[in-house]
């Protein structure tokens, strides 16, 4: 019962001391670990026991380890001898800094001394904490292994028997993951309410569905869509797999501050913007500052140029085997995984470098037996030396090929997904810096010393660039104008480009095509299989076209191509307002051109086209923000049995074409039936509610049948005639009196 | 299908609404003038002036003798069709939304704006359907509505019930003598006003138009829920065609509601729907601003819309509109015998 006012003494009213009430359950509760001094100390045990004459050169030996992480402190070190006159075996010792004492818990726990003793290093304070009394059961009680689950088949819709593909669609607060079905309304297969907290992302094989949230990114996948993996990273703003999907990179602009008891992330990643996780063990396997972004170039108002921040930072070889971080102007640090060590322990020094790319593929470069990857990288000129394209193997560091290139503003680096070709866009600026014009420098990287193709013959910037995937052609569209950032889009030009035939094997030399002048497009979208480009313009307030291009077109050839290895076609223009973004299904069977509410607020939705170009559905869609479609796997059948299908084509699209009908008619007859089904309801209920009227009126004593009645007016009023007097005033004389 | 495009009208159309013939078109917009027009050749018979606030609403008599008028100067205007004379004003404490006369003309239902301090209350008039005679001050029936006020209102065949769209997307029944609430059925969505109410032409079922960018077709007995429209504008109006079985809809983004409006994305058309099938079937433009109202010509032979724009648009059916059918339609040979 609470104390009255009443019964209060004047005692009660002020507590004297505050020895009087029992705090320590509270002070053990909210205890506050002070910096008890000992941070720089830590307990060494596994020590070998030797007598008191041999402890000075176990001493020198051990201190001589133990600066491997940090320094120990002058006479930090204390190892006890018992009455025998033997140590026991342990030691204390004292650290310059406690971050070097957690360094060495960390890095020099559980390593070998010698053949027989192994490090066992401590912080005292986890000692005291730890190992307090009643903190430890004495028995032993062995972890509790969980049983084996079986975990969900997670690529079971590679096994959809008429070979369809998902696609992921975010709209409004949902997520869902759809069937294609072509001229059909997509099948629904799963769809959450707040399934992710800003976009959903499909690993590179399809494999996984990554959901980003503010405490980290889950990954779903199976039939049931079952949580498989998540990566505590708090307010991770990006995501980005290795192409192989083993590891998995997130950023986030906020440092992470990891609390004491986390039981994923350590006090190493405290701080830290980047991590890289195994994505099998969902464990983190090595944590990274941001680099400082140099300082930003002022523009020409004065105002700083707000850089943006380079994405991806770490960039993967394409076996998941090296990832890279460049360091802008000074250096490339080359990791090899699993273990996420430096390569050869120290960065490559590359002065100046701008950029660095990949090769998409396993080079197979002329005459090169041993494994390597490749990367390509460039700098601009400084001082009086020429700026630079080079191309670097991994991981001998050896330098391939390097190519001086004169009066450069830019470069991209755009390799073919093959690894076979690398083109370097150069913007190259004239002596007066007014004009601005592009080189391609194509590397022909598998043949016999890289040979280098340039095509000079563009006069205007290229704006964009694109190889065909598997292919050895390109398209690129080109201004006239500075691109500005103006309501009008800019004027442009797209030019297909495309080797020349040549005799024997091999690839001959890069020949225009074609170019189509006065067009607005900016963007490339090829299909994910070559052959087929679509170039459309996007972000775009007044123009959305939609180009599809055929590249080996069936028809006939115009006598001027005839040397070339292509047969340019377009097949079809569409028109998809306010178009933002186009994706093609992995298959290149299909293409979504979609308008995301993240853009523009103005007909939001998506448009089905086939490769042809040809429209098969339109959705609107209300805060539609994203579609993405599901990639796949690489295939698993070999070269032979491709070719054998390809050229069998034929005979299956019969048996595709057959399916297709069959489906098209049982749905056919399905609505129709539907119909007539909801048809002869309506009527039944007319005739139904007619009866019931007719009845109410005799009730009423009215005349039973006015609307027929009415009906039958009506028939006759439907030949109405309407008379019109037309009045024309011919002359008007004014007469005056 | 050339329209006949009516410019008599200075300010946004408020409604529209043919005789029972089908040959005299009666308009009304906020410029406080009703207008009368041939709708055959869209001349213009005369107009109704008397009001001293934007109408919104006008009902005409079965038999083309009376024209009800109701406007923002909180009157209900009775005038006489043949010589624009006004022969009664009914006063009341908020402007008049919808006035709507019943199957044989003699009530008239009038829905007052709930305003200052006063709640919406649907009155009914009885109405002497003589030009000569003297109009009763008495209102016969008063309902009003403390839930959420009536935006629209229409008699049910024979007069039994009263129905009434509400701000709230719910529509009501009322008995039609007693003024008693029967049912109350949230047809639309919560928010979603009900903005228009048309009777089919034998009064046993009406469609309503609402905000919620839907129009639904629900049976005047027991307020069941017949058929849905959905489409991707808040809707302004919606009607029924007599002869063929579609629905016309009419809408479009308020131009307050947009910051760019071009034509484009405002969706100023008139929408086809096939009435059992709840299909979309085809579009009208024209329009340059949402369409206010829509009206079909009692024998099916046209229709007419009118928008925020001022401007009303007349429309004939051509034969392509006659012959359009669903196959299902055809084979119950439903459609051709016009």
């Amino acid at each position: 019962m609470a104390p009255s006012f009443d019964n209060l003494t004047e005692d009660n009213g002020t507590y004297d001391s505050e020895e009087e009430i029992d705090f320590s359950d509270l002070k053990e509760q909210y205890d506050v670990r002070l910096e008890q001094g000992l941070d720089a100390f830590v307990v060494v045990d596994g020590l070998p026991v030797v007598p008191e004459d041999s402890k000075p050169k176990l001493v020198k030996f051990l201190v001589k380890q133990l600066n491997k992480a940090g320094k120990v402190k002058e006479d930090g070190f204390f190892m006890p001898t018992n009455n025998k006159g033997m140590t026991e075996g342990y030691a204390f010792v004292e650290y310059q800094t406690p971050q070097q004492a957690i360094a060495a818990t960390k890095q020099l726990h559980g390593t070998a001394i010698d053949k027989r003793h192994t490090f066992a290093i401590n912080k005292i304070t986890d000692v005291e904490r730890y190992g307090r009394e009643g903190r430890i059961d004495d028995e032993y009680q062995p972890p509790k292994i969980d049983d084996f689950a079986e975990k969900e088949h997670l690529r079971w819709w590679l096994g959809d028997p008429n070979s369809r593909d998902q696609f992921v669609m975010l709209r409004g607060d949902n997520v869902g993951v759809f069937w294609n079905k072509k001229k059909d309304p997509p099948e629904n297969i799963v769809d959450r309410m707040h399934w992710t907290e800003s976009h959903v992302q499909w690993s590179p094989l399809g494999t996984y569905l990554a959901t980003m949230h503010a405490r980290g990114v889950q990954l779903w996948g199976g039939p049931n869509w079952t949580r498989q993996t998540r990566f505590p990273h708090p307010m991770c703003n990006l995501i980005d797999f290795s192409p192989g999907e083993t590891y998995i990179t997130t950023w986030s602009f906020k440092p992470i501050e990891v609390s004491e008891d986390d039981p994923i992330l350590s006090q190493e990643e405290d701080g830290k913007n980047y991590i890289i996780w195994d994505v099998a063990t969902g464990r983190p396997l090595r944590s990274f500052q941001m680099h400082d972004l140099p300082t930003p170039p002022e523009s020409e108002t004065g105002q700083p140029v707000k850089k943006k921040v380079p994405w991806p930072a770490f960039k993967w070889s394409s076996d998941d085997k090296f990832v890279a971080r460049m360091l802008e102007g000074q250096s490339i640090s080359v990791y090899e995984l699993p273990k996420m060590t430096l390569m050869d322990k120290t960065s490559i020094k590359i002065e100046g470098v701008m950029d660095f790319e990949w090769s998409p593929a396993l080079p197979q470069r002329d005459s090169v037996k041993t494994y390597e990857q490749l990367f390509c990288f460039w700098t601009p000129e400084i001082g009086s030396n020429p700026a630079k394209v080079g191309l670097m193997s991994i991981p001998s560091k050896e330098i391939v090929r390097t190519r001086n290139l004169f009066n450069v503003t830019d470069a991209k680096l755009h390799w073919q997904s093959q690894g076979a070709y690398v083109c370097v866009k150069v913007d190259r600026h004239s002596k007066s810096k007014k004009s601005l014009a592009t080189n391609l420098e194509i590397f022909r990287v598998r043949e016999k010393g890289v040979p280098v193709e340039v095509v000079d013959s563009i006069k205007d910037t290229v704006i964009n660039f694109a190889w065909e995937p598997k292919g050895d052609r390109f398209v690129l569209i080109t201004t006239a104008e500075v691109v500005m950032t103006t309501a009008v889009p800019p004027k442009t030009a797209v030019s297909f480009f495309c080797p020349e035939k040549i005799k024997g094997a091999g690839v001959g030399n890069f020949k225009h095509i074609r170019t189509i002048e006065k067009k607005n497009s900016n963007a490339i979208y090829w299909s994910p299989k070559g052959r087929f480009v679509i170039v459309a313009t996007v972000h775009s307030q007044q123009s959305f076209d939609l180009d599809f291009w055929d590249l080996d077109f069936e028809g006939e050839k115009p006598e001027s191509d005839k040397d070339l290895t292509a047969n340019l076609q377009l097949m079809n223009t569409g028109d998809h307002y306010g178009v933002t973004d186009v994706d093609w299904d992995p298959t290149g069977r299909y293409c979504v051109t979609s308008a995301s509410v993240w853009k523009h607020t103005m007909e939001n939705g998506y448009h089905l086209y086939d490769f042809k170009g040809e429209l098969l559905r339109e959705e609107h869609i209300e805060k539609f923000k994203q579609l993405s479609w599901r990639p796949r796997p690489l295939t698993l059948l070999s070269r032979d049995e491709q070719k054998t299908i390809r050229k069998n084509l034929r005979e299956y699209s019969k048996d595709f074409e057959e399916q297709d009908r069959i489906e098209e008619d049982k749905e056919k007859g399905a609505i129709v039936e539907e119909r007539r089904r909801v048809l002869s309801e309506w009527l039944a209920w007319r005739e139904k509610e007619e009866e019931e009227l007719k009845a109410e009126r005799r009730e009423l004593g009215l005349k039973e049948d006015v609307e027929e009645e009415e009906q039958a007016d009506g028939e006759d009023g439907g030949g109405a005639v309407v008379e019109e007097i037309m009045e024309e005033v011919l002359d008007e004389v004014e007469e005056i009196a | 299908m050339r329209p006949i495009l009516l410019q008599g009208h200075e300010r946004s159309l408020t409604q529209i609404k043919y005789t029972k013939d089908g040959d005299i078109l009666f308009s009304c917009a906020k410029d406080q003038v009703i207008c009368a027009w041939f709708s055959a050749n869209g001349e213009r018979l005369g107009t109704y002036h008397g009001h001293q606030g934007a109408l919104w609403t006008i009902d005409i008599d079965p038999s083309t003798t009376l024209l009800a008028s109701g406007a923002a100067d909180n009157t209900v205007r009775l005038w006489d069709i043949r010589t624009g004379k006004c022969i009664k004003v009914w006063d009341f404490n908020t402007a008049v939304k919808r006035v709507e006369f019943n199957d044989d003309g003699t009530k008239l239902l009038a829905v007052t704006e709930k305003r200052m301090g006063y709640l919406g209350t649907i009155v009914v008039l009885d109405v002497k359907v003589d030009v000569e005679a003297e109009q009763s001050d008495e209102r016969s029936l008063v309902i009003t509505c403390d839930e959420s006020k009536a935006t629209v209102a229409g008699w049910s065949y024979l007069s039994r019930y009263i129905i009434a769209g509400h701000e709230d997307g719910t529509v009501s029944q009322y008995d039609a003598k007693s003024g008693d609430l029967l049912i109350n059925e949230p047809v639309h969505e919560d928010g979603g006003q009900v903005t228009d109410l048309q009777m089919s032409s034998d009064r046993t079922y009406f469609i309503t138009a609402s905000k919620d960018k839907t129009a639904k077709l629900i049976s005047a007995r027991d307020l069941t829920l017949l058929k849905t429209y959905p489409s991707d504008t808040p809707l302004n109006t919606a009607a029924i065609t007599p002869k063929k079985p579609f629905v016309i809809l009419g809408g479009g983004q308020a131009a307050m509601d947009v910051t760019t409006t071009s034509s484009r994305q405002g969706k100023f058309e008139a929408r086809f729907y096939h009435k059992v099938f709840e299909d979309e079937i085809g579009r009208v433009k024209g329009h340059f601003g949402p369409l206010n109202t829509v009206a079909v010509d009692p024998l099916g032979r046209g229709y007419a819309s009118g928008g925020e724009d001022g401007y009303v648009r007349v429309h004939a059916f051509d034969r392509g509109y006659f012959d359009f059918g669903y196959e299902v339609e055809r084979e119950m040979g439903l459609v051709g015998k016009r």
